[in-house]
């Protein structure tokens, strides 16, 4: 294929002649098509502008319809009309410089002055705006200045007497060169006169193409529409000028034509009624084809249809690998793959054939031939390699999947396709995380790179196991969260113990090939059959988010360091003792996830995602990870504490209020009297909701360390994966304080939150305290309370995710060309740097740990583990 | 009031290049002054350089992710 640079772009504005110049032919009749279809010479269709019906060659060109690129005609106006798009720039002129002679109104002085004073175009205008107001006489020929008004968007006056288009023209003929460039003109390329239009270029054919219906009813463009009404009212404004009719009704016919002219370039412009169609719906010109998403750009160019896609529904499936995508069959068998023929693959492909699953071959010579069921047999037996198969996708092909909004790269990965039997896309619920996807309806795009090079690249930069790692922090962003933190918590807690078959068909699912023996009698510990999930040279011990959690609520518990049964220890891939929790799973913090996806090569981690969530699946549909309302039943003791907290902090509440009034309350640094008496209040009722939560905690999680523990709800909270400490507090403990913007909410009526409060209460229960729970229900004020502040969360969320969601647009538009070069540095398309080493230490964040090049404490710790201590 | 820009703790270290330096860092980065950064001439913090347009600057500051890290701009 021939390549051609282009060197460069430049923008201008057609001028009468060049309009003239490259018209293939000058229109003069309205009509488009005769009686008997064909199109009128000289018409809006004629031929010379371009085929569009196969087979006939261009008037013009010669060429056929694949190769006439169209050609552009003429139009003349009788009178001239302005161009709407520039009457802005026209009064800017018109207001500037003379009438009679043309000259800007300054004197040769000042217009010195400017040119030395300023470099910027912009800031001269303003600047000769300014000056030109004040003068009364043209400083060259003396004529009197006068008020030049645009009334929006095409009619011009001076002094209060309307100025016809011709008279602009010939007004802004006149302003000399000189002049010009002070405004920004190069008067090489342009002249103002231009603005005002004397001939209009006719658009070739091939831009609006006539539609003929089923019916044989031909219908025209838009565009062709527009057109015919400018060459009629040119038309008529002709007869009536040559028949010398009065001026009233030629400047009336004007005024239609400008306007036609004007809708023609742009039909939503403020001030004139946009053109209708028959059917009243508004025509779509030039402007509007080009502007807006669904304008040439935005829908067209930027962004386009593309073959080999589909799109439906997503739902979960835990039995998938995360590297896996269910395809439905019926969407499989539309989406192709070309695969060439070789030696090797010959046989597979024939067969292939034989099933029906290969669409069309191409010989090596080029041609392409379609399979039928009377060809198959034949189709079989010359397949040979060089040829080219398309066959339908089939189990282990590479495709890309995708889910929109695509704010970051992990919104489009690529995964191995799997045919299931089922009507949907399925895929893994941990890969939900980098598409931010859910299964409330959700829908996911799914594309099939074509070429061997395409595939291998998808695999290779885009496959899920090697995007594990977040490039943005690299810790792991793939994790087991919900289901699949609580179904491992449940897993290695202490107390579990599974019968050996319920196991061993664990072990299936895990595809082990050596099963342990039972170490707990005829049962095996939970504890066990995770560890047989992790490589044999695993060494690890931390902290459990459990024993963070018991430390916390309970002032008695000490974690016992080496002893303590909650912290984690992997000794040679055996999990010793410890619950598996947020801190081995989690996003950040979880120091499991965080060795695996490092240390081990990709498959490691996927391989215990792949069987951690068959396990989770099969074991918390056996146990029934469910809640009841007796979860939320506290003891008489945890209600008497309640009681007692909310009673001192009431006191304390209303002892505040008195020294508030008499103002010797003391102040918080920086804080005036009102300001530091609403802190303190806000600290007082966050200590008693605090009280509370340690002690339902404390009640609460005793349970978990039962021999059957039963409320999944603290075991929830535990570990980390759904809820936490607040939410059971608020359910079965108190609200609290309700708060709108960082304080107390007090707009409402006049020195009070509602009808109910005394005027001037400034009293913890007149300003939003609420005493009662979920559980026990509020009453009437309380309840207002709640919802000032659950109205103000509902609105945040719904504006940040709108502003932060265009924000990032920008932002990432912005930097989508930067990028690093070889020598580290980072810079623009343009090859202008940015920054002299990326990051300015040159570290990929996912390949750090946590931000740091090399994690010391880590690999001394590793090393000392390999030298045997 | 006034106080001295060049001197405050938030300002990092302003030096000039001389030439032979400049071209060292052009050949490095194998750019053009054109491509460089740009940093104004009416800038505070070279006020005190008598810097001219086409000079290169060279900034010692601190980053968070590198702590101290050299940067060059050209003065336009």
């Amino acid at each position: 294929m021939l390549q051609k640079k282009i060197g460069s772009i430049d923008f201008r504005i057609l001028d009468p002649k060049t309009i003239r110049k490259m018209s293939a032919i000058e229109i003069k009749t309205a009509d488009t098509y005769d009686k008997d279809g064909y199109p009128m010479e000289e018409g809006l269709m004629d031929p010379h502008l371009g085929v569009i019906n196969p087979g006939l060659r261009c008037k013009t060109c010669g060429q056929t319809m694949k190769h006439c690129p169209g050609h552009f005609g003429s139009f003349e106006l009788v009178r001239p009309v302005l161009h709407a798009k520039f009457s802005k720039k026209v009064e800017e002129l018109l207001q500037c410089t003379c009438k009679e002679c043309g000259r800007v109104l300054l004197d040769e002085k000042e217009i010195a002055a400017l040119k030395q004073g300023f470099t910027d175009t912009e800031e001269i205008i303003r600047k000769i705006k300014t000056k030109t107001k004040k003068k009364k006489r043209c400083p060259y020929c003396g004529a009197m200045t006068g008020k030049v008004l645009l009334d929006r968007p095409t009619n011009f006056y001076f002094n209060k007497e309307r100025i016809y288009p011709s008279e602009i023209r010939e007004w802004l003929e006149k302003i000399p060169d000189e002049d010009l460039e002070l405004f920004g003109y190069n008067t090489k390329i342009i002249r103002p006169e231009w603005f005002v239009l004397t001939v209009l270029p006719i658009p070739p054919i091939t831009i609006r193409p006539s539609i003929t219906l089923e019916s044989g009813v031909k219908s025209e463009d838009d565009l062709t529409h527009k057109l015919v009404d400018i060459i009629r009212i040119n038309a008529r404004l002709k007869d009536n000028i040559d028949a010398g009719a009065p001026q009233l009704i030629i400047e009336d016919l004007w005024d239609l034509l400008q306007y036609h002219v004007t809708t023609y370039f742009d039909n939503q412009i403020a001030g004139v009624p946009p053109a209708k169609h028959r059917s009243g719906r508004p025509l779509r010109t030039i402007t509007q084809r080009l502007k807006g998403k669904k304008g040439r750009f935005r829908h067209n160019l930027t962004g386009k249809r593309v073959n080999f896609a589909a799109r439906s529904t997503i739902s979960p499936d835990p039995y998938l690998s995360i590297n896996e995508v269910g395809v439905p069959e019926e969407i499989a068998r539309e989406l192709t793959i070309a695969e060439r023929v070789t030696e090797w693959n010959a046989k597979r492909l024939k067969k292939l054939v034989k099933a029906g699953k290969v669409f069309s071959i191409t010989r090596p010579d080029g041609m392409r031939k379609r399979i039928t069921s009377e060809n198959i047999g034949d189709v079989e037996k010359e397949l040979a390699p060089g040829y080219v198969v398309e066959r339908m996708l089939q189990d282990g092909d590479i495709v890309l999947f995708n889910r929109q909004p695509s704010l970051h790269r992990l919104s489009m990965l690529a995964h191995k396709a799997r045919i299931v039997p089922q009507k949907t896309f399925k895929i893994n619920p941990i890969v939900c995380k980098p598409y931010n996807a859910d299964f409330d309806g959700d829908e996911m795009n799914l594309h099939v790179p074509q070429t061997e090079e395409g595939q291998a690249e998808a695999k290779e930069l885009m496959f899920v196991e090697n995007q594990i790692l977040s490039p943005r922090y690299g810790a792991p962003i793939i994790i087991l969260d919900e289901d699949g933190v609580t179904g491992a918590y449940v897993l290695t807690m202490p107390q579990t113990e599974i019968p050996k078959e319920k196991a061993w068909q664990f072990f299936y699912e895990m595809q082990l090939e050596e099963i342990p023996k039972p170490d707990r009698g005829n049962n095996y510990s939970g504890k066990l059959i995770f560890s047989q999930l992790l490589p044999k040279d695993l060494n690890l011990s931390y902290r459990s988010k459990t024993c963070e959690v018991m430390e916390k609520s309970n002032p008695d518990y000490k974690c016992k360091g080496d002893e303590c049964p909650y912290c984690v220890r992997i000794r040679n891939g055996i999990l010793e003792k410890g619950i598996i929790d947020e801190n081995s799973l989690g996003e950040g913090k979880g120091k499991l996830v965080d060795t695996l996806a490092r240390e081990y090569p990709p498959e490691v981690i996927t391989n215990f995602y792949d069987k951690m969530s068959r396990i989770n699946s099969d074991l918390l549909t056996v146990k029934g990870l469910t809640v009841g309302l007796e979860e939320y039943e506290v003891s008489n003791r945890v209600k008497k504490v309640k009681e007692e907290a909310i009673h001192e902090g009431l006191k304390e509440a209303k002892k505040l209020v008195k020294k508030y009034k008499e103002k010797t309350l003391q102040l918080i640094p920086g804080r005036n009297r009102h300001e530091s008496f609403e802190i303190k209040m806000m600290r007082l009722t966050a200590e008693i909701k605090r009280r509370v939560e340690r002690e339902i905690m404390r009640e609460k999680l005793e349970i978990v360390t039962r021999e059957k523990p039963e409320l999944n709800t603290i075991i929830m909270i535990v570990s980390g994966s759904r809820g936490s400490s607040l939410n059971l507090v608020n359910i079965s403990g108190l609200w609290g304080q309700a708060s709108v913007r960082e304080g107390r909410p007090k707009r409402g009526f006049s020195e009070r939150l509602i009808a109910l409060n005394k005027k001037g209460d400034v009293g913890a229960e007149a300003c939003g305290f609420i005493k009662s729970n979920f559980m026990d229900g509020m009453n009437g004020e309380e309840y207002f309370y709640h919802s000032v502040g659950g109205r103000q969360g509902e609105v945040d969320t719904g504006v940040s995710t709108k502003v932060s969601g265009y924000l990032y647009r920008r932002l990432a538009n912005s930097l989508k060309d930067i990028s690093i070069e070889n020598d580290n540095s980072v810079r623009t398309s343009g090859k202008k740097v940015v920054q002299l080493v990326y990051g300015e230490d040159g570290i990929f964040p996912m390949n750090s740990v946590k931000g740091k090049g090399v994690d010391l404490e880590r690999e001394i710790f590793s090393i000392k583990a390999r030298e045997g201590k | 009031m006034s106080f001295k820009v060049d001197e405050h703790f938030l300002v990092p270290k302003h030096s000039l290049l001389n030439e032979e330096e400049a071209k060292k860092v052009l050949d490095k980065l194998s750019v053009s002054l054109d491509k460089m950064p740009a940093i104004l001439k009416s800038d505070p913090a070279i006020k005190k350089l008598k810097a001219k347009v086409g000079d290169i600057v060279k900034i010692e500051r601190q980053s968070p992710t590198a702590g101290k890290t050299v940067y060059y701009r050209v003065v336009r």
